[in-house]
């Protein structure tokens, strides 16, 4: 019974959660008040785990839940209820699109919706120079924007770095400094 | 190797290294799928996050999906949504069986503080590179600093952007129609 209520639970909110990871958590809200499945401090927590691991924070989060109430089948059925619509959608969506792809019409409405997400990329990167490299408006974080400006400057010379290099370099300074 | 487990792998490898949602996972994305194996172009891969911005879902499975199907068709684009939400499912298991105050040992938070740095690195050398692409005319310009706009100042929603978006970019193409006939 729990697994079904579950199941529907979370195909909800991988419905009618539009926008991202974190549009889950009204949801999961929503879940902790009319379920008693966990408490809004483990929804708390959760955040906290969820943004601490890689991954997509909403696929941490059903994961979290689902494991948290019924183990590691818990844990894929939360998990596969969640993407199952997007699944769905997104297939259909890309279905029509196949249709229209060389319209010249969708061409020129891609031309533009492009700029309008690089304008949302720029947004997520004002949130993260913040979060990161700022203290405060006028306060810049020295230490770490000097480590900003090495690996900046060295993975433009050494176009051939990873990605994931980098991240896991980062990680080392991260511990090493005691950021 | 077999293109499925090739789509799942590829896929595994970029959940397993995003951290921070959606758009932190934009680098990761444009050096695996289109400068590894180009599976799909810079510029599809914006198309695509656009209209993953207005479909249900979170934005990285959705994105997977997308690129999934377009190489393999259905079953292509449920393999690679497995593959991007195979590492959280391994890795939040095993983080709630062992270790439930996690997010607080100081080791995770320095290790996350100095993660942040790399996705400020990898975030800001993105969008030039995709700014040097895709902004090439004043209407995209003026789109860009819009839509940054609507978000930064009047908290606009993300979708609202992207419809908008999209209608302008049908009114222009109206207009241009219109002009050269």
């Amino acid at each position: 019974m729990l697994a079904i209520k579950m199941i529907i639970e979370f195909f909800k909110t991988g419905l009618f959660a539009i926008g991202g990871g974190l549009a889950t958590i009204p949801f999961l809200k929503e879940m902790a008040l009319n379920y008693g499945w966990f408490t809004l401090d483990d929804l708390q927590m959760m955040i906290n785990v969820a943004e601490s691991t890689p991954g997509p924070i909403g696929i941490n989060m059903a994961t979290y839940v689902g494991f948290n109430n019924m183990g590691v089948i818990g844990g894929l059925i939360t998990t596969l209820s969640l993407v199952c619509p997007s699944i769905i959608v997104i297939i259909l969506v890309a279905k029509a699109l196949d249709r229209f792809k060389d319209s010249k019409v969708v061409t020129a409405v891609f031309k533009t919706l492009r700029a309008a997400v690089l304008g949302l990329v720029l947004y997520a990167v004002y949130d993260i120079f913040k979060k990161t490299l700022f203290s405060s408006v006028t306060i810049i974080n020295v230490k770490e924007f000097i480590i900003y400006a090495l690996v900046l400057g060295i993975s433009i010379k050494f176009k051939k770095i990873s990605p994931i290099a980098i991240i896991a370099g980062c990680a080392v300074i991260g511990i090493i400094f005691a950021l | 190797m077999n293109e499925y487990l090739d789509l799942f792998l590829t896929w595994a490898k970029i959940g397993g290294f995003t951290y921070g949602g959606g758009y932190a996972m934009l680098p990761m994305i444009i050096r695996e799928v289109d400068e590894h194996k180009h599976w799909a172009s810079e510029e599809e891969i914006l198309d695509y996050y656009a209209m993953s911005q207005c479909t249900p879902g979170v934005l990285a499975v959705n994105v997977a999906t997308f690129v999934g199907y377009k190489r393999k068709g259905v079953m292509g684009g449920i393999i690679a949504t497995l593959g991007v939400i195979f590492p959280s499912i391994v890795i939040i298991s095993i983080i709630a069986t062992f270790l439930n105050n996690f997010a607080d040992e100081p080791i995770v938070r320095h290790a996350l503080n100095g993660i942040s740095i790399a996705v400020c690195v990898l975030m800001s050398k993105t969008l030039v590179k995709m700014g040097k692409s895709s902004l090439k005319d004043v209407k995209t310009i003026a789109i860009f600093i819009a839509s940054f706009i609507s978000v930064f100042f009047l908290g606009v929603s993300t979708i609202v952007i992207s419809v908008c978006a999209g209608i302008l970019g049908y009114i222009f193409f109206r207009l241009e129609d219109k002009k050269s006939c």
